[in-house]
């Protein structure tokens, strides 16, 4: 990504009497505006880092000191009122938890077998539907995802609202994501190994089970990290097909079960100090669940790298 | 690394011998009943996630339609939402305004700042800096949604009112920036969503245009910078047009993020009451289709009800489709071209 040839030489292209090639004469203007250029993009990268800078301060700042007492790990918000101070947020980041691996239980199979298809089997028409469709997944918007688990769990099979539905409508989320990461993953590894285990006579099926999937292994773990990185934090579920609740719930299939991103929402429009300060409590708490999980997952693309 | 874009770099390596694996022999299946039962649960995958997506139009069609039936006001054109009832009356013509309205705001914002973000990582950071640069950039697009929807509401807004009533005051003869409510001094604004919103894009946008940039052919650059170009002249004769597909193509993505971003807005736009006067203003609250879906999930008690909100969550669908399969067909004939 290096740029081999710099051009802050001040050389210009052409001297006075020598004919002008494309850019003609190094003038004034010309050097003012690649140097304004270069200001602008300085300018438009630290733009852009300032929000994130001012969200984490937020979170941190505002958010720190109920993470920090030993409570907010070890209880619910069982009778806690939004007088009350303190409190805990376990019974949110196990139902965030219980979700999201509920999800990836699901997703990850589906994606991983989907790029499978894709890279070792697909070819002609379906493959390139199937790789059209991916992408159309991966711009649903969660909202509408929702929708269709709300439109075919509640409506057509009549059930209620609960947390397994959640992972549903998660799952459509999920799939594209794995699928894309562990597509990359499969390309990466060399054909010469592929090759090798035909020469040997193994099945093409046992070649990708024991010879393609173990060397991608750690790029598709990758994936399913960021995959789930990606639908921790996804709210418009929860607000159709999630309600919050104060307590400690495991149930997937009755009753509500509380997450991280429902107790922020639900706290959120109390007035009173206790409950914002809950409020970005399990902001701080959500972000770094997901900061955690992106890390893991970069840590194995490292740990794991192709050595080609 | 895996792309949240879904572009692969990869696939403009060349394999071994210049083949990509997807070119290597077809052959290798033999047949056995192991191969016929993994590639069958490899294709059934591929199959399972055609068929959700076609799932998902056909539900929503079929939810929708006999609301739509019902409806006795114009859908498209109509502003009114009355679901419930023996003669419903509803139509998307405000929530199709503020969702497209904040979106191209955000566009607006965003393309040009993610276009140079990505310059900067690709062209102008210093190597130790563009690594850790573009690691920073992509975190933006790891904060959940829920967390801009509070840091919107609360931290940001009360400084964005301040920059409303400038340009209220200058710029208030244009009807977008005039002030026919009083929402001027309150941030849950279509404009100020449209900031947040530009915020959660950018990333988007940057990470696709960081990739196509990162590989302009160096005898383009070196080209340029052979004929006497500055930097910024090299960059805008020979990145930004080999980029320029690139660009279209992230920008839809972006777009779609915006159309169907939900909490955020919930969170930040202020929700008009039911039979308020029409207005181009951008200083005005409202809902886009996102939202309103998510406002009212409790009234989701009769199906004729849930219709009405499915019926938009439709439009919402369709609209993304369409963005996003023209940023695949736009990013697909680059490839066709550059290879």
């Amino acid at each position: 990504m290096t740029v081999a040839v710099t051009s802050d030489s001040t050389l210009g292209a052409g001297r006075p009497g020598e004919p002008a090639f494309g850019f003609g004469h190094r003038s004034r203007g010309r050097a003012l505006r690649n140097q304004l250029a270069r200001v602008v993009m300085w300018a438009a990268f630290l733009l852009a880092l300032l929000p994130l800078a001012w969200i984490l301060w937020t979170v941190v700042s505002r958010g720190g000191e109920l993470v920090l007492h030993s409570t907010w790990w070890t209880n619910s918000q069982r009778g806690i009122t939004s007088r009350l101070t303190g409190g805990g947020a376990v019974h949110a980041i196990q139902g965030t938890l219980i979700q999201g691996l509920v999800t990836a239980v699901i997703a990850a199979p589906i994606g991983v077998m989907t790029a499978i298809y894709l890279v070792e089997f697909g070819r002609g028409r379906l493959a390139k539907a199937v790789s059209f469709m991916v992408d159309i997944l991966t711009g649903i918007p969660s909202i509408v995802a929702a929708l269709f688990i709300y439109a075919v769990w509640v409506t057509t099979l009549g059930f209620q609202r609960v947390a397994f539905a959640v992972s549903l409508a998660l799952v459509l989320l999920m799939i594209p994501v794995v699928v894309r990461s562990t597509e990359e993953m499969l390309k990466l590894v060399p054909n010469e190994l592929r090759e090798g285990a035909f020469a040997l006579g193994v099945p093409k099926w046992k070649t990708i089970v024991r010879v393609v999937l173990p060397t991608a292994f750690s790029g598709i773990i990758t994936g399913i990290l960021l995959g789930l990185a990606r639908i921790m934090g996804e709210t418009a579920p929860l607000l159709i097909l999630g309600p919050y609740t104060p307590n400690i719930a495991t149930n997937l299939f009755g009753g509500f079960m509380a997450t991280l991103p429902t107790m922020i929402n639900t706290n959120r429009v109390e007035s009173l100090q206790p409950a914002l300060d809950r409020t970005w409590a399990s902001a701080l708490t959500l972000i770094l669940l997901i900061l955690l999980l992106n890390l893991a997952g970069r840590g194995f693309a490292r740990f794991g790298r192709l050595k080609t | 690394m895996p792309s949240i874009t879904g572009v692969s770099a990869v696939d403009e390596l060349p394999g071994p011998e210049g083949r990509g694996p997807a070119l290597k022999d077809h052959a290798a299946g033999t047949g056995r009943l192991g191969d016929r039962l993994f590639g069958g649960a490899a294709r059934g995958a591929g199959v399972l996630v055609i068929s959700l997506v076609t799932l998902i139009a056909v539900f929503l069609l079929s939810q929708a339609l006999p609301a739509l039936v019902k409806n006795k006001a114009n859908f498209l054109t109509s502003s009114e939402w009355t679901v419930g009832g023996d003669s419903p009356r509803f139509g998307i013509a405000n929530l199709a305004w503020v969702t497209i309205s904040s979106s191209v705001i955000a566009m607006a914002i965003a393309v040009p700042v993610g276009v140079c973000v990505a310059l900067f990582i690709t062209q102008y950071s210093p190597a130790w800096l563009s690594r850790p640069a573009a690691a920073l950039i992509d975190l933006l697009a790891a904060v959940p949604s829920i967390i801009y929807g509070i840091w919107g509401a609360f931290v940001f807004g009360p400084h964005i009112t301040g920059f409303q009533n400038l340009l209220n005051t200058y710029l208030g003869w244009l009807p977008f920036f005039g002030n026919d409510t009083d929402g001027v001094d309150s941030s849950g604004t279509i404009f100020f969503i449209g900031i947040v919103l530009s915020i959660m894009v950018l990333p988007i946008v940057t990470a696709l245009s960081r990739e196509v940039f990162a590989q302009t052919p160096i005898t383009h650059r070196e080209g340029a910078l052979a004929l006497g170009a500055t930097k910024w002249e090299m960059i805008r004769t020979a990145v930004l047009p080999f980029g320029k597909p690139g660009v279209i193509s992230a920008s839809m993505l972006g777009l779609g993020r915006a159309l169907g971003e939900t909490v955020a807005v919930l969170i930040i736009v202020s929700s008009l009451p039911g039979g308020s006067e029409w207005s181009w203003s951008l200083f005005n609250g409202g809902e886009t289709f996102a939202s309103k879906i998510a406002n009212n999930a409790a009234e989701f008690d009769s199906a004729q009800k849930t219709g009405a909100f499915v019926a938009a969550g439709l439009v919402l669908f369709v609209l993304t489709f369409i963005v996003n399969a023209i940023a695949r067909v736009v990013i697909e004939r680059r490839k066709a071209f550059s290879e």
